[in-house]
């Protein structure tokens, strides 16, 4: 038969047409190369029958021309997907696997054990109930072992298969499995990994896999696949208090407006109180919709579109809760995962992203470093990729979370490098640093809008940078009297005359001109509050930094204004002298000269002065505020 | 906008009554937990990026995203169009399904040719399998996507597909030259997405990566969703090329010496271009037939496509190059 024929249904397909509903169970394999993660996950789904016939054919074919066992099936190979992986023989990346026996789904995340790719690992164990550890019984417990189980129990994966693989290799010698089993119990005990099996395992043979192994009797506990379907992983998170966090608000029409997001934790129901964190709004449930359709209670788990009795401010980031109030801080302590290849560094400035929620975030100080062959903690600076350490976080704005021990989704959170943009980093909360979860921001009846009205403007920040001696302040000056003429509110914040005052105690390395730039924008933000029109001439040499005042205030309300005056004809003038000093080796970090300026990407305005008079360049700021109704 | 937004699929389906255990854990069954986790993914994606865009391929992964994206927005209409990649040789049932649909629900369709390739007259008859799907399906795609400007396109793949699929992140990046780098794929832990893209760079993301084809047949069957009637099985012209059968859905198709179409009761298991796709011998008329004739498969729906042949490694090197 060369074309497939739909198939007659015989009774040994039995496993795949049981149609009752079988839980989940995802689990997380890892261990060191060559510990034959791979082929123990494809035995598990060789032994399943759920591969089909021509992965079968695809599998014997590939065996040959590409196996490492000699010709016999290599189960490695239906798991290592990526070219580059058959040809190196090893797993760089994480795979995920599906397969189900009578009682279970499972999905398989199969990560890699090479130290470099130590972050899939991470990655893996983030969604899974269960872990299987694969040790070589000639090798025993190792660095790696010790490694992963660390990362595992900071995931908080509380179950742990140890599959002591390749018993055949040491004489199915029962002594050395149980001295095994010993040395990773005390490794789990001290990790609080507190459900442990151990299985010893032939995984190309299948030997205690799906069938109980004939060559060592004197293991008498369950195999793998009878583990994984009766092992009880099921929490807690329905019993919890409702947090729901808001991914969207929906808004079709006038009448109806529906706040949108997975239950994370608890349940709900029609006519139950709730509070909006951080604002600390209070509404009732007035309808719920499902998928399934409208319902009087939903719970963890679920999507669902909330509708409200009171119409009150919310909006993506939010979280509604219910019962015992969740924690509300901008400053926290958390265990963190480095993964990125450029090193964590303190007082520099990430994107957090937590729930729903995003925030810039400064790495405030690095507690200490974990040594992960002693788990003793060290003192350190900073951390490389695949380095664990804990730290102290300060954020732009009050984060609502829960202790990731409690509650994963409402505790883990990623660390974003905002140039590069690669993940830099996961966490997972311990505490809050601040008894800030009873006290509620204000609720201030004169808000924003009210002072901005009174004023009759719109209150906005124009941001100046650009290289020192561009011409600045002196534009931003004449743009201050322009207003005024204008009978507008403005005030100028210059960045020479904020460091006799506010930034006195900071001088200009990196982490110093970020704080002074982050307290400039906190100071401008705050004027914005009182509805004034805040100037800010500061070089601020950093893309993040600007971005991060931009996200300061409210969209719209930033306008950036480059002073693009090339560096030659900056230093043509240098008005300060500052220039010659720099040049001379007096002026260390000065910009333009050996500390770098970041060109603005898309500013609202851009003034080059050796193109237009500073006079020219303020009526042109005048005109795009008018043109964009600021004025 | 109101009285038309609600999808009449989901107002006619009646779900099993939750019981006891469903009200306490909320999302008990194992399609409830799918699709509770590709609502999320599809409003996250509207939440995060400027202009996102659904990629709609006619086929039963994109109607179960269609049908999900309908009821992660509802009562409002989902917050971005859908993108056909119109090769011109798609099976005429698919394109009047199409038609239908976007009717039907009131949404935006675009549908796209690769002008060029048309131009220089490149069919699957003529430039092999390997050239043809370069040109009219990966380039057109990236052609579409830099017309419009989209920074995240949605589409249905699954990880349970194929091998590199596996590996394949929910939000997975693209460079500016819409090419996928396996090796260095961004970490994705829990349920966090980094979304975040430099200038021209964008991201494919696939809501259904957990799925398997089983679990869409189940879905569908559940939810009562419109599939493109190509899956059930009637009497259809075929002819059998090199091992497998291929519909004549019309005069374009050459026929070789001795090649006679003959009506015989088929179905597809998947659907694209009708020269590659290869038909299945069944009477399986009804959506229940067809999921029992899935439980008791022994063969992969990738076997009828026939692009995945050209090498062990094609999809993954196609994937790179910005085939979805």
């Amino acid at each position: 038969m060369s074309y497939h024929e739909a198939p007659t249904i015989a009774a040994s397909d039995a496993p795949r047409l049981d149609r009752d509903d079988r839980p989940t169970l995802r689990f997380v394999t890892c261990g060191s190369v060559d510990d034959g993660k791979s082929t123990l996950v494809g035995r598990l789904l060789y032994d399943s029958k759920t591969l089909l016939d021509d992965q079968l054919d695809a599998l014997a074919s590939e065996s040959k021309t590409s196996g490492t066992t000699g010709g016999d099936l290599d189960f490695a190979l239906l798991v290592d997907g990526l070219q580059a992986e058959r040809e190196q023989g090893i797993t760089i990346d994480v795979a995920y696997r599906f397969f189900a026996t009578k009682l279970r789904r499972f999905i398989v995340a199969d990560t890699p054990g090479h130290t470099q790719y130590t972050r899939n690992m991470a990655t893996g164990a983030s969604n899974a109930d269960l872990a299987v550890v694969l040790v070589d019984a000639r090798k025993g417990v190792i660095t790696q072992t010790r490694r992963h189980s660390h990362i595992l129990s900071l995931l908080g994966v509380r179950h742990v298969v140890l599959a002591v693989n390749k018993m055949d290799l040491i004489g199915f010698d029962g002594d050395r499995f149980a001295a095994i089993t010993a040395e990773y119990l005390t490794l789990a005990g001290q990790l609080g990994i507190s459900q442990v099996q151990c299985i010893p395992v032939v995984a190309p043979d299948g030997d205690n896999i799906a069938l109980a192994s004939t060559r060592m009797p004197w293991y008498t506990g369950p195999t793998v696949t009878a583990y994984l379907e009766s092992v009880d992983v099921a929490g807690d998170i329905s019993e919890r208090p409702f947090r729901l966090p808001v991914q969207w608000v929906n808004r079709p029409h006038a009448e109806f407006r529906g706040f949108c997001g997975r239950i994370a934790s608890g349940a709900i129901a029609i006519g139950e109180a709730v509070t909006v964190r951080p604002s600390g709004r209070r509404a009732h449930i007035a309808r719920i919709l499902t998928p399934g359709g409208e319902r009087d209670r939903a719970a963890a788990g679920e999507s669902v579109t909330l509708t409200l009795t009171d119409e009150i401010d919310v909006s993506r980031g939010d979280v509604l809760t219910a019962g015992a109030a969740p924690l509300v801080s901008d400053q926290l302590a958390a265990h963190l995962v480095w993964f990125d290849e450029e090193a964590m560094a303190p007082g520099r400035r990430y994107v957090l992203k937590c729930g729903t929620a995003s925030s810039g975030a400064v790495i405030t100080s690095l507690k200490h470093r974990v040594a992960i062959d002693t788990m003793a903690q060290e003192s350190a600076t900073t951390l490389d990729a695949n380095q664990i350490g804990y730290i102290n976080l300060s954020l732009d704005r009050a984060l609502v979370f829960e202790a990731y021990r409690d509650d994963r989704q409402m505790g883990s959170f990623i660390l974003v490098d905002p140039i590069s943009h690669r993940t830099a980093a996961a966490g997972m909360i311990d505490l809050s640093l601040r008894r800030a979860t009873n006290v509620h921001w204000q609720q201030l009846a004169v808000d924003k809008s009210v002072r901005a009205r009174l004023k009759q403007q719109r209150p906005c920040v124009l941001w100046f940078t650009g290289l020192s001696g561009a011409g600045k302040s002196t534009i931003a000056d004449l743009v201050d009297r322009r207003l005024a003429e204008l009978g507008r509110h403005a005030t100028l914040l210059d960045g020479d005359n904020l460091r006799h005052g506010i930034s006195r105690d900071l001088g200009f390395s990196s982490a110093e001109r970020t704080e002074n730039v982050r307290r400039v924008a906190e100071v401008a933000a705050l004027f914005v509050d009182a509805g004034m029109i805040a100037l800010v001439a500061l070089i601020s040499p950093f893309r993040s930094e600007r971005e991060t005042a931009r996200h300061r205030v409210e969209a719209g309300e930033f306008v950036e204004i480059h002073v693009a005056t090339p560096l030659a004809e900056c230093e043509r003038r240098d008005a300060k002298g500052l220039y010659r000093k720099a040049r001379a080796g007096e002026l260390p970090d000065f910009t333009g000269i050996d500390h770098p300026y970041e060109l603005p990407q898309a500013p609202e305005i851009t003034i080059d002065t050796s193109e237009m008079t500073p006079e020219e360049g303020c009526e042109r700021i005048i005109r795009y505020l008018q043109e964009h109704h600021y004025l | 906008m109101t009285g038309q937004t609600a999808p009449t699929t989901v107002a006619t389906v009646t779900r099993a009554a939750p019981d006891g255990a469903a009200l306490r854990h909320g999302a008990t069954s194992h399609l409830q937990r799918l699709e509770a986790e590709s609502i999320h993914i599809l409003r996250e994606t509207a939440a995060e990026f400027r202009k996102p865009v659904m990629l709609y391929s006619i086929g039963k992964d994109s109607s179960v995203l269609l049908h999900l994206a309908m009821k992660a927005f509802h009562p409002g209409r989902p917050p971005f169009p859908l993108l056909h990649v119109d090769t011109t040789w798609k099976f005429r049932e698919m394109v009047a399904f199409r038609d239908r649909r976007a009717r039907e629900l009131g949404l935006d369709l675009i549908v796209h040719t690769n002008r060029d390739g048309l131009g220089q007259g490149i069919t699957p008859f003529t430039h092999g399998s390997a050239r043809y799907t370069d040109v009219m399906k990966t380039q057109a795609l990236r052609q579409a996507l830099d017309l419009h400007g989209f920074d995240a396109a949605i589409g249905g793949a699954r990880r349970d597909e194929e091998k590199s699929r596996a590996k394949e992140r929910v939000f997975s990046h693209r460079s500016a030259a819409h090419r996928w780098d396996p090796k260095n794929q961004r970490p994705e832990l829990w349920s966090l997405y980094n979304t975040m893209l430099a200038p021209g760079e964008s991201m494919r993301v696939f809501p259904l990566s957990n799925w398997t084809e089983l679990d869409v047949w189940d879905y569908i069957l559940l939810e009562d969703i419109p599939i493109v009637p190509l899956y059930l099985a009637a009497k259809r012209p075929v002819v059998e090329r090199d091992g497998t059968l291929i519909m004549v859905d019309d005069d374009r198709m050459p026929l070789l010496s001795g090649e006679e179409p003959r009506w015989r009761s088929v179905r597809f298991r998947t659907l694209g271009c009708y020269p590659l796709s290869g038909a299945t011998i069944s009477t399986a008329a009804t959506l229940p037939e067809i999921v029992r004739e899935m439980m008791a498969s022994r063969t992969s729906e990738r076997q009828g496509r026939m692009i995945d042949r050209d090498s062990p490694a094609s999809m993954e090197r196609k994937k790179a190059e910005g085939y979805f």
